[in-house]
């Protein structure tokens, strides 16, 4: 480096920790070597995060959040998705990667969360980055429903209503609380305007918020890996973990490939199945918001299924109150009690390569279930159903509250004291 | 130690391809979002050529048509305020319309393709305040006893002939902008687009 | 051989992202008839011909302007010519006069907007083309509704049947099926100006119209993915590389 360049440097480190930051986060981030394919994710989900903010700051240039009818009898709202997918030079392809970037980031959330789970992520002492991760999870959720209502299509407005009354069933102030969230009688344009407002400016910063927390805890304790080793116990002579490198150049070429890998992927749902089968984009979100029509069939976007399954299985009345009432309390919890997985999860080692059976047995209903449950939210209910569903929330739940028993149960194997590595 | 350089050159390649490769795809990304920021067809169309009848305009008079959102004006000049174009044309900064302000075919002493018509965009080139007119001259216009009739900006008080030519030693640097226009018919004229020559 | 890549891709993809669809499909109650949509341009000029003479009385398409039908291959004077109403320029939108409150009282319900109902109506029982497809080649004669005309796959539809005059009349006949649920049979009980070919073909253009109208860009958006998807595998032989040669030193 040039002296010239090192006094600017300099100038700027005793007024900024530039150079210790890049040291602490990236060069002198000692990252386990064995990191396998689940731990992509992490940093895909960055990648997806900054897909949103970049393609959303553009939308919001040309997207109307306006209830009311145009001269055509269009309302405003849906005719400028529209006027962006045909009219705004290369807005089609600024919407689509947004529409598919929503489900993508659950994607590869979800398989981020299930690597935690796999590895024992959450153990201590990687507690707090666990619970940031769960809100970040729960924000995403609040983040990808208030945008699902802005194209003001069919199913934008019949899920906002259906979920918005979920918060009626919540005993004494219920429905006064969901004609504070709307703003009106119905959803309207009122409400339209108030989630416009959260979806793009409080949401994301909360969102970006809990990120960076997530990441600062992450770098605090270090990563974990698929052997649930802690790393720092082995240390060479200049305190440097013996199975730990630098996190650039090796991690940051590394998850260049999977950025890479990811794009690919992404890129052939955006230009070749943009609606992603109906999945993505419902067909009927194509059609105007009618607030006097329900379309026949309405189920919410698939990656709010599972958790809508579990509303929807929990059909007896409890204690004096309804049935409506417990199915909301069910699906907080389903989500909640993730963030209880470090103090419920008592098994001696951490990764699921050296727990017992009972556990990957755990693991494989869990994730079934889950499946089962995701599928059943998008159909509609029948008998057959719901039971299938009952008895597939039951065993969800059970994963989580067994768990104190069934870890310490198992017969785990003896974690190595140095990571795998060939 | 040769085998270590070695190693480093084919590093240093693949640095240097895969560094490439993602400037490639960074520029190719941006292309769509920079590409948004462009009028869209609303605009555009919205910004189509405009057909205006200029055969009710009296001698002297001007009236003033939306194009792209901007005032036209179309001023219909008796032969004494074309004649006062030979006085000004020493006051003015760029009497022979050197500058691009205005098609070829606009580019003569009365800037405009018939003498009498005179179709200009009436943005003041200072700041883009619309000058009003001051078609009087002499004394009675209020500009002075010498003045040879024009138009004034109210904003920064650039002064403009009846050509749209600015005066010397204003704010405004250039004449005011003749917009592509040709005529359909004797007194109907398409602002907005060129004659098919 | 592009366009095979292309579908091989995106038969692959749906395979593997939405085989639920699939199990879907299996709950489908309405026979849909395959629409043999097509992308040449004299079949969507065909289209959007009988779209400006059958439809745009009662339907807009107002999130189209005539001038993009320079797309499908028309020139801006064969728009002006052919296309256009009496005082419109090629860069309007397909707006109708007939307001909204009309359409409700003349037929029952304001006739929708026309510009994506393609991409509306899809569902697990086919694609949206396959819907309108069937939906404009079953209508048949039913003199309870007050337009006289039924519609196979729409009951009750508020919609006449606009294509009369080219597809004839025809006529219902309703047996049980074993399971109880209703079968149609239609039989053509007086000819129209085209043969049953013809109007196959011409709605068959029309839809295609409709699903071009639905999502204009769509054969643009598979060419630049072409383009991306080939660049991105290329990108990830580069950076595989990399990642290859700086993980040497790891051992």
């Amino acid at each position: 480096m040039t002296t010239k360049s090192q006094a600017v440097l300099n100038w700027i480190d005793e007024r900024f920790p530039l150079t210790s930051s890049i040291k602490g986060h990236l060069t002198e981030y000692y990252a386990p070597k064995n990191f396998n394919f689940w731990y992509f994710f992490g940093s895909l989900a960055l990648m997806v995060l900054v897909i949103q903010i970049l393609t959303g700051i553009f939308l919001v240039m040309h997207y109307k959040p306006d209830a009311s009818l145009n001269a055509a009898g269009v309302p405003v709202a849906f005719a400028s998705v529209e006027y962006i997918m045909r009219e705004v030079p290369g807005g089609w392809l600024i919407r689509y990667l947004h529409s598919t970037g929503a489900s993508a980031f659950f994607i590869v959330v979800y398989l981020h969360m299930f690597r935690g789970l796999l590895y024992g992520s959450y153990r201590k002492p990687r507690e707090l980055i666990w619970i940031f991760g769960t809100l970040i999870f729960l924000v995403l959720m609040a983040e990808a429903f208030m945008g699902y209502l802005l194209p003001w299509g069919q199913m934008s407005f019949w899920g906002a209503q259906v979920i918005v009354n979920l918060f009626s069933a919540i005993p004494v102030i219920g429905p006064d609380l969901s004609l504070v969230i709307r703003g009106d009688f119905v959803v309207s344009d009122a409400t339209l305007n108030r989630f416009f407002s959260f979806h793009v400016i409080a949401v994301p910063l909360v969102l970006i918020g809990l990120v960076a927390a997530h990441i600062i805890a992450l770098h605090e304790v270090g990563s974990n890996n698929p052997d649930g080793v802690e790393i720092k116990k082995k240390k060479d002579a200049n305190g440097i973990p013996l199975d730990g490198i630098p996190f650039h150049p090796y991690y940051t070429v590394k998850d260049i490939v999977g950025v890479v890998a990811f794009l690919f992927f992404f890129s052939a749902v955006v230009f070749f199945a943009p609606e992603g089968g109906g999945y993505f984009l419902e067909f009927n979100n194509f059609i105007p918001a009618d607030p006097l029509k329900t379309p026949p069939h309405i189920a919410p976007v698939w990656y709010f299924t599972p958790f809508y399954s579990i509303l929807r299985a929990v059909t007896y009345p409890l204690f004096g109150l309804d049935a409506k009432f417990w199915g909301v309390v069910a699906m907080g919890a389903s989500v909640v009690i993730i963030a209880f997985l470090p103090w419920l999860d008592r098994s001696p080692v951490k990764s699921i390569r050296y727990k017992g059976p009972i556990f990957k047995i755990a693991v494989a209903i869990f994730v079934v279930c889950f499946f089962i449950l995701g599928y059943l939210g998008v159909l509609p209910p029948t008998p057959g159903r719901t039971l299938v569903s009952q008895i597939c929330s039951v065993l969800y739940f059970a994963f989580f509250l067994l768990m104190p028993w069934y870890s310490k149960l198992d017969k785990c194997k003896a974690e190595p004291e140095r990571v795998n590595f060939k | 130690m040769s085998v270590d350089q070695k190693m480093d050159s084919g590093r240093r390649t693949l640095l240097l391809a895969t560094s490439a490769a993602g400037g490639v795809a960074a520029v190719a990304t941006a292309v769509p979002f920079v590409a948004s920021l462009t009028p869209s067809e609303r605009a555009k169309a919205a910004g189509a050529p405009v057909e205006v009848d200029v055969g009710k305009l009296a001698p002297g008079e001007m009236m003033t048509v939306e194009w792209r959102g901007k005032p036209v004006w179309i001023l219909r000049r008796t032969s004494e305020m074309l004649a006062s174009l030979d006085k000004t044309e020493d006051k003015v900064s760029d009497p022979a319309s050197d500058k691009p302000m205005q098609p070829d075919y606009a580019k003569n002493k009365h800037r405009s393709i018939n003498p009498e018509y005179l179709v200009a965009v009436g943005i003041c080139t200072h700041l883009g305040c619309s000058p009003s007119e001051k078609f009087k001259m002499g004394a009675e216009s209020g500009m002075g006893a010498d003045w040879p009739g024009g138009f004034l900006c109210p904003c920064h008080g650039s002064i403009f002939d009846l050509a749209g030519r600015v005066f010397s030693s204003m704010p405004a640097p250039d004449n005011l902008e003749i917009p592509p226009h040709h005529y359909l018919a004797d007194t109907t004229i398409l602002v907005g687009e060129d004659g098919k020559a | 051989m592009k366009m095979r890549v292309i579908n091989l891709i995106k038969r692959a993809a749906a395979v593997l992202l939405f085989a639920p669809a699939l199990a879907l499909a299996a709950d489908a109650s309405v026979n849909l008839d395959k629409a043999p949509v097509s992308t040449e341009p004299a079949a969507l000029q065909h289209g959007a011909k009988l779209f400006v003479n059958y439809c745009l009385n009662c339907h807009g398409a107002s999130y189209v302007r005539y001038n993009q039908l320079e797309n499908i291959g028309l020139s801006e004077q064969m728009i002006r010519d052919n296309l256009l109403f009496t005082g419109e320029k090629v860069g309007d939108l397909m707006k109708i006069a007939m307001q909204r409150e009309d359409g409700k009282a003349w037929f029952g319900a304001a006739p929708p907007d026309l510009s994506v109902i393609a991409r509306s109506r899809a569902s697990g029982d086919g694609s949206g083309a396959d819907w309108l497809y069937t939906y404009l080649r079953q209508f048949y004669r039913d003199t309870e509704r007050p337009t006289g005309w039924n519609n196979v796959i729409f009951e009750n539809v508020g919609m006449p049947h606009v294509l009369w005059e080219l597809q004839g009349e025809q006529v219902a006949k309703v047996t049980q099926n074993a399971n109880g649920s209703k079968h149609v049979e239609l039989s053509l009980a007086k000819p129209g100006k085209l043969s049953v070919e013809e109007y196959d073909k011409a709605v068959a253009d029309l839809v295609s119209f409709l699903v071009w109208m639905g999502e204009p860009v769509a054969e643009k958006r598979k060419a630049i993915g072409t383009v991306v998807l080939i660049f991105l595998a290329g990108f990830f032989v580069l950076a595989y590389a990399l990642k290859k040669n700086y993980w040497k030193d790891i051992h």
